[in-house]
């Protein structure tokens, strides 16, 4: 008899349906069944949660949760485009049709191919539908929602002719609606019928403060109003908005409903399961619908009659179904609808019972128009627990307050000191195990302390990979991380953040002890707060930190045994202990003139010569006590060192750019030499690469670079945190349509704060993901100067640039410093007989090591010593 | 210390050896390394790099690790003691360690040493 193993039908391809899928093959349910995925939408599950940096993101496939397209458990079939359009119960068949039908397609375009499928369970996770109300006009061109990768591509689209837009709805969705046209370049109006923004997550006096944020960004507010009719022009596309109690139209050409949503029930309905009251599929603590053998997840169930338009309790209802069908016990019973965001800049958060409904409570208030922070409080009766809250303008608390809430603990004496502006966000306050820290995957402290004291994990990365806290929003890993610290601290480990054995200090603390006291010298670094000798790791670090703090020349005697194997002989070290010749070719341009320099030198010296992938050109197998002679021939000739050797500026690659590309809207060359002429010879934590761009085709590829600038119409767009590299990295946008000026301020001062704070061999990928706020601590600090630190770091970077000199135009001029430069000591003229080549494709190259070279015995070297004077 | 079976060679003055930055020398036709520590020590190894294969010792960076004096090959960092030649951090590795006599401030080499401090 052959024994078919039973199939699970999963309709939808979302977040939730992703998330079941994933906790299907985690707990082993495809052992039993086989799977079957069907989403409608063309591509497979991504980040709805981020779907607005799908604007800053590269291609859909940054925000995809599946970024392979499929599960790398065969027992998963995943059918894309494809969309259910029956269930059959009784026969227990679901009916879909692939490609599904497009809203925007024309109706009979390609009706799509009709398939059934039989199933044994089936799981609906068809998430929720934005809710557009039946304002006439509403079909209009340019009238968009705001759900789906489609949609906002769409959005774009209509955004590069319009000058106005309006957002209808000022919730949470709402704003970030806003915030995405606004950012577009489209000016934005908000549409709100209640009286305040969020009404939903603040109280009055919250949405006031909100509102003057959003207002000062330069969008127009507009509440209590209702909109009675978009109108449209002759071509059936919007024109302008009419309010119930206003003459004049609002002229906008572009519509976004951001209404609220609503479950997408239909076929549940179709197929008489019950649904609640207020929409979504009806199920029970275990996620089941009124037929036992289908389940419903996400924000089309509604578990208890309720639905939820968030993404963690959607997960945790994907766990609880596949816990049942293992015959677990889980269930769900509700869920913490707490939001923190960051809505145009502005940090908002709400949690608990965020308006005093419960009877008794009380409420804390701090208020601060001028810095615009309103924070409340809402605390139990008795002044004991924490009830709820919101916090507007300054949500840092929030990591530390929602666990109050969730675990009932007793609030300190003095509660207002949690608010008030002194209080740092992450006192290290006795939260208890059960304490939810991470509300969008459900993780709990104790989780995470047994993720780091049982799993081995040691960084929030680490708890990431283990538990996935704080792998969706993020607001939680500021807190993720005290917890991992607290955890190594309780067990008398100390958290070890120093360099090496000679130092238990950061390279940051180094940096800024170097700062305070003024050493310049290893010894005295060392000796005041060290121990030993130094090693490869701590006195590279030094000389770093020296160089970028004082730029001396890195051969000088105080810093030169400092200095890590290609600074120390200012040339690249190869396989075979010769070395490689880098000189600068800022931005790539040279003329005939120099690269017939190059050439005759390379010829002269017999180097092997190639272009490198930095746009400039590596001459290879120069033996050391060659070294000064070649960079005679390239300082005379007008060179410059390229620093290839150093943690340092490398290049600034260019493309050709508007002065003879036909696309160039700027001169991108122009400014890449610049920049490069500018930086260079700063020394930094790790190499620093850069690229300026003439236009959107990014033919520099300045997004793979620490800082690249794409030109625009308007000025200069700035991308930081770009690597190529074993972990390749996009640089992502900082600033937009920046003037020179500008552009060089913010650059400025990235690269200094970047100096400062980052630790060692830490490029500026991996710095900005370990800075507490990410990519937007960096722009607060560099676009907002939100430290007040701009114009020191400019001026740090202007002293820099003053004091630049060539490395080896000043090692050439100083006998003391050549004198290095020799095989050895006592046979300065006597080539390394070690070092060999051979020829391949007209060139030399490295002849295959051998065993050390024994020279004849009969070459002199020094005389003789006489043993019996040695005694 | 046991003397080696070669006669000495006289290499340079003693100042020319800068504080942990190392030397090569040309001794009985082998590449030598010759380093100062920070205490006054000198010290000479082959400049052979059995890992890398490349004569590249003296270039290293010269530190302590838990208060032994050692080098760092300047191609994959591997550390070697300088009193003995062996390899810190594969101790089946070494390489050859030389006899150091300072005398009216020039540094004399000597042959192998045999026998480790
Ligand atoms: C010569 C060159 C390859 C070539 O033939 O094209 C090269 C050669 C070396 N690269 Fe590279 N890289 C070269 C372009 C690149 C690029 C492409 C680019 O710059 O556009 C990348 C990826 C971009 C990036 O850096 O993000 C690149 C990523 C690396 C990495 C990985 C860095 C990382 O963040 O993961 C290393 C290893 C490291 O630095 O730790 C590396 C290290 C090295 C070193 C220095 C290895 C070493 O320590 O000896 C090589 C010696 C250079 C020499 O002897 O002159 N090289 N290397 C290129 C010189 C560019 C120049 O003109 O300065
Ligand atoms: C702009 C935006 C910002 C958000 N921000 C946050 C936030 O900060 N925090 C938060 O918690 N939540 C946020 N959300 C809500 C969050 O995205 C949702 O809660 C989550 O996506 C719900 O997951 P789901 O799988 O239930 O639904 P979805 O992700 O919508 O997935 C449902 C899928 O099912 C498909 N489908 C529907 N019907 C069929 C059918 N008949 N056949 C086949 N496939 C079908 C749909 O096409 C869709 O792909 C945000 C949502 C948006 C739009
Ligand atoms: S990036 Fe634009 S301007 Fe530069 S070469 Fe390419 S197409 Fe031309
Ligand atoms: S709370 Fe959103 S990732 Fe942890």
């Amino acid at each position: 008899m052959t024994h078919t193993r039973p199939t699970l039908v999963v309709v939808g391809h979302g977040m939730v349906g992703h998330r079941f899928v994933q906790a299907a093959v985690e707990r082993g349910l495809t052992e039993t069944h086989g799977v079957v995925v069907l989403g409608e939408e063309p591509r497979a599950a991504y980040d709805r949660v981020a779907l607005t940096s799908f604007f800053a993101a590269d291609s859909a496939d940054e925000l995809s949760l599946l970024p392979e397209g499929e599960y790398a458990d065969p027992r998963v079939r995943l059918v894309l485009d494809a969309a259910v359009t029956a269930i059959d119960r009784t026969e227990r068949v679901v009916t879909y049709v692939s490609p599904a039908p497009r809203a925007s397609a024309e109706p009979l375009a390609n009706p799509g191919a009709v398939h059934e499928i039989g199933y044994d369970v089936l799981v609906l996770a068809t998430g929720a539908a934005p809710f557009v109300p039946p304002v006439p006009g509403r079909e209009l061109d340019n009238v968009f929602v705001y759900r789906t990768i489609e949609d906002l591509e769409a959005i774009r689209e209509a955004s590069t002719t319009a000058t106005a837009g309006a957002v209808i709805g000022g919730g949470l969705l709402g704003l970030e609606a806003a915030n995405a046209l606004h950012q577009l370049g489209v000016r934005t109006h908000v549409v709100e019928m209640a009286p305040r923004l969020m009404a939903v997550q603040v109280d009055d006096a919250g949405g006031a403060t909100l509102r003057r944020h959003v207002e000062q960004l330069g969008l127009s507010i507009h509440t209590g109003v209702m909109t009675e009719l978009i109108e449209g022009d002759a071509d059936g596309v919007v024109s302008g908005l009419k309010f119930a109690d206003a003459e004049e139209p609002l002229p906008v050409e572009i519509v976004v409903f951001s209404a609220g949503i609503r479950p997408r029930d239909a076929l549940a309905r179709e197929c008489d399961l019950e649904v609640a009251e207020r929409g979504g599929i009806l199920v029970d603590e275990q996620c089941r619908t009124s037929d036992d053998r289908v389940f419903a997840i996400g924000e089309c169930a509604a578990p208890g009659g309720r639905m939820y338009g968030l993404v963690a309790p959607g997960y945790a209802m994907a766990e609880v179904v596949v816990d049942a069908l293992l015959e677990g016990p889980g269930t769900f019973t509700g869920a913490d609808m707490s939001t923190k965001l960051k809505l145009l800049g502005v940090d908002v958060a709400s949690f608990g019972d965020a308006f005093a409904t419960a009877e008794g409570s009380l409420e804390l208030v701090y208020s601060d128009a001028v810095a615009g922070v309103y924070k409340k409080l809402v605390i139990s009766e008795d002044g004991t627990r924490l009830l709820g809250g919101i916090l507007v303008g300054d949500a840092s608390a929030y990591g530390v307050l929602r666990p109050l809430v969730a675990s009932g603990i007793a609030l300190p004496d003095n509660p207002e000191s949690l608010i008030l502006p002194v209080s740092s966000g992450a006192a290290p306050l006795g939260m208890p195990d059960e304490a939810q820290v991470c509300s969008c995957n459900d993780v709990t402290k104790g989780q995470i302390k047994h993720a780091v004291g049982e799993e081995g994990c040691e960084t929030v990365a680490d708890v990431k990979r283990c538990t996935r806290a704080g792998s969706t929003c993020g607001s939680c890993v500021g807190l993720v991380k005290s917890i991992i610290e607290e955890h190594f601290e309780s067990v008398g480990k100390v958290v070890d953040r120093g360099l090496c054995e000679h130092f238990r200090l950061s390279r940051q603390e180094l940096f800024d002890i170097v700062a305070v006291h003024g050493y310049k010298r290893f010894d005295d670094i060392v000796e005041a707060h060290g121990t030993g000798r130094g090693c490869d790791v701590c006195k590279p670090a030094i000389a770093s930190i020296l160089a970028s703090q004082f730029n001396g020349h890195v051969l000088d005697r105080g810093t030169r045994q400092l200095q890590d194997t290609n600074d120390a002989y200012l040339a690249n070290i190869q396989r075979n202990g010769t070395y490689s010749v880098v000189p600068r070719i800022p931005g790539g341009e040279i003329t005939p003139d120099k690269l017939i320099v190059i050439g005759e030198v390379a010829r002269d010296f017999n180097l092997y010569t190639k272009i490198t992938g930095g746009q400039r050109i590596d001459l290879f197998g120069a033996r050391m006590e060659e070294l000064p002679a070649i960079w005679r021939r390239l300082v005379d000739a007008g060179f410059e060192s390229g620093h290839a050797y150093g943690k340092s500026l490398r290049t600034v690659k260019s493309c050709v750019g508007s002065t003879w590309c036909r696309f160039g809207v700027q001169d991108s060359v122009g400014l890449a030499i610049a920049l490069e002429l500018r930086y260079r010879g700063l020394r930094s934590p790790h190499k620093l690469k850069g690229g300026v761009s003439g236009c959107a085709r990014e033919c520099a590829e300045a997004r793979s670079k620490d800082f690249g600038v794409i030109a625009t119409e308007k000025g200069w767009n700035l991308y930081v945190g770009g690597n190529g590299g074993a972990v390749p990295a996009h640089a992502r946008l900082l600033a937009g349509d920046l003037d020179t000026e500008t552009l060089v301020s913010y650059l400025d001062r990235f690269l200094m704060y970047y100096i400062r704070t980052a630790d060692r061999l830490q490029r500026t990928a991996g710095w900005i993901d370990s800075l507490d706020g990410g990519l937007d601590r960096v722009r607060e600090v560099v676009v907002d100067d939100a430290l007040g630190l701009g114009a020191e770091l400019e001026a740090e970077m202007e002293r820099h640039v003053g004091s630049y000199f060539d490395e080896w135009k000043a090692t050439l001029e100083d006998p003391e410093k050549l004198g290095r430069f020799v095989s050895f000591v006592n046979a300065p003229d006597t080539p390394d007989p070690a070092i060999s080549f051979t020829e391949e494709r007209g060139q030399i190259r490295p002849a295959d090591p051998d065993a050390p070279v024994v020279l004849a015995a009969t070459i002199p070297v020094g005389a003789p010593v006489d043993a019996a004077v040695l005694g | 210390m046991t003397r080696g079976d070669r006669t000495w060679e006289k290499v340079c003055p003693l100042a020319d050896l800068e504080i942990e930055r190392g030397v090569t020398a040309l001794v009985h036709g082998q590449a030598v390394a010759i380093f100062r520590t920070h205490d006054g020590e000198v010290y000479a190894l082959g400049n052979h790099d059995p890992f890398a294969k490349a004569s590249v010792l003296a270039r290293g960076i010269v530190g302590t690790r838990d208060g032994i004096p050692f080098v760092a090959s300047p191609m994959h960092k591997h550390a070697f003691d300088l009193r003995s030649g062996v390899c810190l951090d594969d101790e089946h590795a070494s390489v050859p360690c030389y006899e150091v006599l300072i005398e009216d401030g020039v540094v004399h080499i000597g042959g192998r040493r045999r026998e480790v401090a």
